[in-house]
């Protein structure tokens, strides 16, 4: 399979896995945002949201494939960066000069991969947890807390509870922080590698790379300083 | 205006490929600021002769920046702290009187010491000849006009053709992945019609070699390009993936 045994068709994997995360990500923080505009216009979109991709089959199926690209996205990512370290042999360089065109994020990327995933860790335990989880459990017969059920769906709730604690909005902060350090490589990177860039194309790639990085933890960063500044508020 | 200066220089020393390497300093006084780096190691080859000491065994050959054989990882960069030159035509005017000089052989498990600063580069030949020419017959030399060529195609294809096969890109990157070279290979006669005819059987045939002589992934970090003495571009690497997928994909 060449997917696996050849080195161009590895890093496919690795593309196509990294962008179908990074539309995932678009797609959750344009949805975070209905919790600010709920918030502030009074009305109750973000927990219909939340409703919607619960415990349903649809949402169950999802949720599966979106587990599955994760695994496969660290699973080759290990598996690439293992090869590549024998690749440079067992003498490494007494002196590794730094070239000004190179970004720090790209030579990084595995270590911002598991700040990333320990951030993952830390989120499930924090929501999907309560949301999610709370359902499926409560749909295999397994007994849960009445109130957790019941405000499973209730995102905002969660939401507003999480981020009024100062060490959680710093830990998404800098969760957010790695984020943005691995997409602003990884977005052109991806598109290198399907053969999507040419000498005029460059600096457009990294360009849309820095863009799509910034939107994503902006949007994602919005809801944590708002609910923090609620929270203060109140 | 000559001026002298006086150096060390820490040099790699490894007896054999099974050897075990260690580090040497050695000190120099009075180099020519006008001298070349390799000059330089002349003076410490005569040196250490006269001392009747085993000489730095380094790859050299036309020291015009054109033939490739010049390697030499040095202070931290293949062909020196310059830019655009190899290490033939990096001058002793780059460095400051006083200088502790690091020189190191390319490090990259495809590549092994053969002795010193010398290592084995066949690996980049075994990929060439696994498809890096046109085998169609071309028959006699037609007029430089018989093809029309775009200008464009013409440059890129020149620009990827200035590849002299050194190895800094591998020995730079932190992935030992040779992609540039090899991308800079299969562009060059990808984007002629002369060598379209055999372009996705060669794109395959040279990623082949290149993984099964245990180069690395290339993850786009980029110092590959940052560090060829000839400026071969990053994009030649996205045409290179584009070929490969592209052959891929019909097969």
């Amino acid at each position: 399979m060449w997917l696996t045994d050849s080195s161009i068709g590895r890093k496919l994997v690795m593309s196509i896995s990294g962008v179908a995360l990074v539309l995932f990500l678009l797609f959750h923080a344009t949805m975070n945002i209905f919790s600010i505009t709920d918030a502030l216009f009074g009305v109750e979109y973000y927990n219909a949201i939340c409703k919607f991709l619960g415990a349903n089959w649809y949402a169950l199926i999802a949720t599966l494939g979106l587990a599955f690209l994760v695994v496969v996205h660290i699973a080759y990512a290990f598996f690439l960066e293992v090869q590549n370290y024998r690749a440079r042999g067992r003498q490494r360089y007494a002196i590794e000069g730094k070239q000004p065109a190179v970004e720090w994020s790209s030579k990084n990327m595995l270590a911002l991969g598991v700040v990333i995933l320990l951030g993952i860790g830390l989120h499930l335990f924090n929501f999907w947890g309560k949301m999610q989880f709370v359902e499926i459990q409560h749909i295999f017969g397994i007994h849960v807390c009445e109130t957790a059920l019941a405000n499973a769906t209730n995102g905002v709730l969660i939401i507003k509870d999480t981020f009024a604690n100062p060490v959680y909005v710093v830990l998404y902060l800098v969760w957010l922080g790695a984020i943005w350090f691995h997409l602003t490589h990884g977005v052109w990177s991806a598109l290198h590698t399907m053969g999507l860039n040419n000498d005029t194309w460059m600096p457009r790639v990294k360009c849309i790379s820095n863009v799509v990085a910034t939107l994503v933890v902006l949007m994602f960063a919005a809801v944590v300083v708002f609910y923090f500044g609620v929270s203060l508020a109140a | 205006m000559e001026r002298t200066i006086n150096i060390k220089v820490k040099v790699w020393r490894q007896a054999g490929p099974k050897a075990k390497g260690h580090f040497e300093t050695y000190a120099l006084e009075n180099i020519s600021t006008d001298s070349s780096f390799l000059e330089m190691l002349d003076v410490l080859n005569e040196k250490l002769i006269s001392e009747r000491q085993e000489p730095v065994v380094f790859d050299h050959d036309c020291r015009e920046g054109i033939c490739g054989m010049c390697s030499l990882y040095i202070n931290g960069h293949p062909h020196g702290p310059d830019s655009e030159i190899t290490t033939c035509q990096l001058h002793m005017r780059k460095f400051k009187d006083g200088d502790t000089i690091t020189v190191e052989p390319w490090r990259s498990a495809a590549f092994p010491v053969i002795k010193d600063l010398m290592v084995d580069r066949r690996a980049y030949d075994k990929i060439i000849q696994a498809g890096g020419f046109v085998s169609v017959n071309t028959g006699g030399v037609p007029d430089a006009n018989a093809i029309p060529i775009p200008k464009r195609d013409a440059d890129l294809a020149m620009d990827a053709a200035s590849c002299i096969g050194c190895g800094a890109c591998a020995a730079a990157c932190k992935n030992g992945s040779a992609m540039l070279f090899v991308a800079a290979k299969v562009s060059q006669l990808a984007l002629l019609p002369q060598g379209k005819v055999e372009a996705a059987a060669r794109a395959k045939a040279m990623v082949a070699k290149m993984d099964e002589l245990g180069f690395g992934n290339c993850t786009n970090t980029g110092a590959c390009a940052a560090e060829c003495p000839k400026c071969v571009s990053l994009s030649n690497i996205a045409r290179l993936n584009r070929e490969y997928l592209c052959a891929k994909m019909k097969d």
